[in-house]
């Protein structure tokens, strides 16, 4: 798209034509951020002062390549269910039962599996239950208009009970199907770590290339071998890092490779992100959520729109689900409740998604996840320590925790306040 | 000018809301070419007008034509099936979307399952260039990163993006700037010199005058005279508006009166 229409005077379009080098695209990305429109840098920011800090203060635990395997099992249920909110956040509503609906599809999942369905038909089962739940939701949010506040938060103590009574009022209901416990408990062999690396880099690779190639001015070559260099480096040093045995060493067992967990986070956020920017549906999700009028007035069903949010992040909650029941390799009472919910809406807000409609991506999920898989990862392992010499809190409390949690998560709904002003200005 | 036939005439619409009767023998034409204003003090019925031509209300009695053809409007998808499009004041943009984005949605370009991109961008620009928008950088900036003007000539531009044959502008400069203004009615001479019949709705005379070629004036739900705009001016449009008649032209005494009443 470098030379437009025949017609086009020359200064029209200019962004669109000019050819752009690495010097102007980092012009116009400062100028971006400048706007107020800061994308993932937050979140990113955070990820990376975290790790310094609890690098800093325990680079012996911390920054183990055990440590950093937990860590990716740790975020993982937390980042799938921050996606499944992400969709009704798209559209400016909220999902509070999403914690439970992810809950509910554990305990299914559970019980079926100890009733010896084979797991292609529990997976099949869970999906339909998922979408049942997210149809029920999204009935009563888009076809009768309660909002989304008071819906999901009767599904947060209805879903809950079906929980409860799921998993018989106190139960708990033990997973020993492999492929299910290997989701969140196993590694991927050596071999399989770096094709999946080699795989990844070469998607992404593409994806770069070809819309560097279709319009070479606006999407430079040096900017896209730069973006491929550093995913390359990325993700080969993440799997060099991991191909490492991370057993203690009194352990007869290693532990090596990428946990599966990750590919199949990668997976979800690929499926998901085509979803929301390649396809029509996609778009008009994005335009419900910034506009609701201009959008039925385009002509597009509203109403079906905010149904099919709902469903898609019942059943994506529904497979958070699975993440949670491998982890705790059953199904409790408690699965998906706690603080779950509270932070999947977390790691999206924190990662730059807004609570109003209309803006965020699904990376958002991801990086908003990590920050907060890194604060409760990092802190039990600071333990007692006493920061500036000021006094000493034992940072491994879950009270501190928890006030980090919301200190942080109060921090980037600030951020993203003062962005707004700042683009709205 | 006269030669013409009108692309779309509208011929004894009578449209009451219960009891109140506000439209009374309402014969209104759009022609090819040329740009109507449409004039009146508020309640005058304007707006009931409008959304009786694109299918928003449907009228009592009285009959619609197009392109010489007697047709039904029944709803707003007949009235976009012939190709009448509208630029509501409030434009009715997403602002979180880029400018392709808001001129397509809707009615997405696709290859297969999968948003055509590079063709829309591609027809976007051609679109924005034959309309002669000079000022905006890139099409892929968001709407939010828009001026006033620079929205309404997107919106405008998502109406005449789908060779639509009649659009109609309510007061699209009422919360313009100078430039803006400027800018927004020169694009607005454009669609008519295009062959397009454009409608704008207007308390602006200055500018009624400066880029209509035909003038609309209602008073009191009836249309009380259409005056070609080089034959009239400032204050014969206002006596219309105010009084429904002018000198020899406009509504008979007796039924100004009646409809004073």
């Amino acid at each position: 798209m470098s030379t437009g229409s025949q017609s086009t005077a020359a200064s029209d379009f200019s962004l669109d034509s000019e050819r752009h080098t690495l010097a102007t695209t980092w012009r116009n990305y400062i100028a971006k951020l400048r706007s107020g429109d800061l994308g993932p840098i937050p979140a990113m920011l955070g990820i990376g002062v975290l790790t310094i800090a609890f690098g800093l203060a325990r680079s012996d635990t911390f920054l183990s390549v055990r440590n950093f395997g937990n860590l990716l099992q740790q975020a993982a249920p937390i980042i799938v269910i921050s996606m499944a909110v992400s969709f009704v956040l798209l559209l400016g509503e909220i999902d509070l039962g999403a914690g439970f609906t992810a809950g509910v599809v554990a305990a299914v999942l559970a019980t079926r599996l100890q009733a010896n369905w084979s797991l292609p038909a529990t997976i099949a089962f869970t999906a339909v239950v998922g979408a049942a739940m997210g149809l029920w939701t999204g009935f009563f949010v888009a076809k009768v208009g309660v909002p989304s506040f008071v819906v999901t938060l009767a599904n947060f103590l209805s879903f809950q009970g079906i929980v409860l009574l799921i998993t018989t009022e106190g139960g708990s209901v033990g997973i020993e199907n492999k492929p299910v416990i290997a989701i969140e408990n196993s590694n991927m062999g050596v071999g399989l770590s770096w094709g999946f690396a080699v795989v990844a880099v070469a998607f992404f690779g593409w994806s770069v290339l070809r819309k560097s190639l279709r319009s070479p001015a606006t999407n430079p070559i040096q900017v896209a071998a730069l973006k491929i260099g550093a995913v390359a480096v990325g993700a080969f040093g993440f799997v060099g890092m991991l191909s490492r045995n991370r057993a203690f060493s009194t352990s007869p067992k290693k532990i090596i490779g990428v946990p599966y967990a990750a590919p199949l986070v990668l997976i979800i956020l690929l499926g998901t992100t085509f979803a929301l920017t390649r396809t029509a549906w996609g778009r008009h999700l994005y335009a419900v959520g910034g506009n609701q009028e201009a959008a039925r007035r385009a002509g597009i069903n509203v109403t079906r729109i905010r149904m099919s949010a709902f469903i898609v992040c019942a059943m994506l909650a529904g497979t958070g689900g699975y993440f949670l029941a491998s982890q705790l390799g059953s199904a409790n009472p408690q699965i998906g409740g706690g603080d779950t919910l509270l932070l999947a809406v977390g790691a999206a807000v924190i990662g730059g998604t807004s609570l109003f409609g209309g803006k965020g991506r699904l990376l958002n999920a991801l990086l908003g996840g990590f920050v907060l898989a890194i604060i409760n990862n990092g802190l039990p392992l600071v333990g007692k320590a006493s920061p500036f010499g000021i006094t000493e809190i034992d940072f491994s409390k879950s009270g501190v925790k928890f006030i980090v949690n919301g200190l942080v998560l109060l921090l980037a709904g600030s951020v993203d306040a003062l962005s707004r002003k700042r683009s709205a200005a | 000018m006269s030669d013409t036939k009108p692309i779309l005439q509208l011929a004894g619409i009578n449209k009451s809301f219960g009891a109140v009767h506000v439209l009374h023998d309402v014969d209104f034409a759009v022609y090819p070419g040329e740009v109507t204003a449409l004039v009146g003090d508020n309640g005058a019925g304007k707006s009931t007008l409008v959304k009786c031509v694109t299918g928003i209300y449907g009228v009592d009695t009285g009959s619609f034509s197009f392109d010489s053809q007697p047709v039904t409007i029944h709803g707003p998808k007949d009235a976009a099936a012939l190709g009448i499009e509208v630029v509501y004041q409030d434009l009715a943009l997403c602002d979180n979307l880029d400018i392709v984005q808001n001129l397509f949605l809707g009615r997405e370009r696709k290859k297969g399952f999968l948003l055509d991109e590079p063709t829309m961008e591609q027809l976007a620009r051609e679109t924005l260039a034959s309309l002669s928008v000079r000022t905006v950088k890139s099409v892929r900036q968001a709407v939010s990163s828009l001026s006033g003007g620079q929205r309404q000539t997107v919106a405008i531009a998502k109406a005449v993006l789908w060779n639509s044959k009649v659009v109609l502008l309510d007061e699209p400069t009422a919360a313009l700037g100078v430039a803006q203004t400027k800018e927004v009615l020169s694009l607005v001479r454009n669609l008519a010199d295009k062959g397009l019949g454009v409608v704008i709705i207007s308390h602006n005379m200055n500018e009624v005058l400066e880029v209509s070629d035909r003038v609309a004036v209602m008073y009191l739900g009836r249309m009380a005279a259409e005056v070609r705009a080089k034959d009239t001016n400032r204050e014969q449009l206002v006596q219309l508006i105010t009084s429904g008649r002018s000198g020899s032209i406009g509504l008979q005494p007796a039924t100004a009166r009646e409809a004073g009443e």
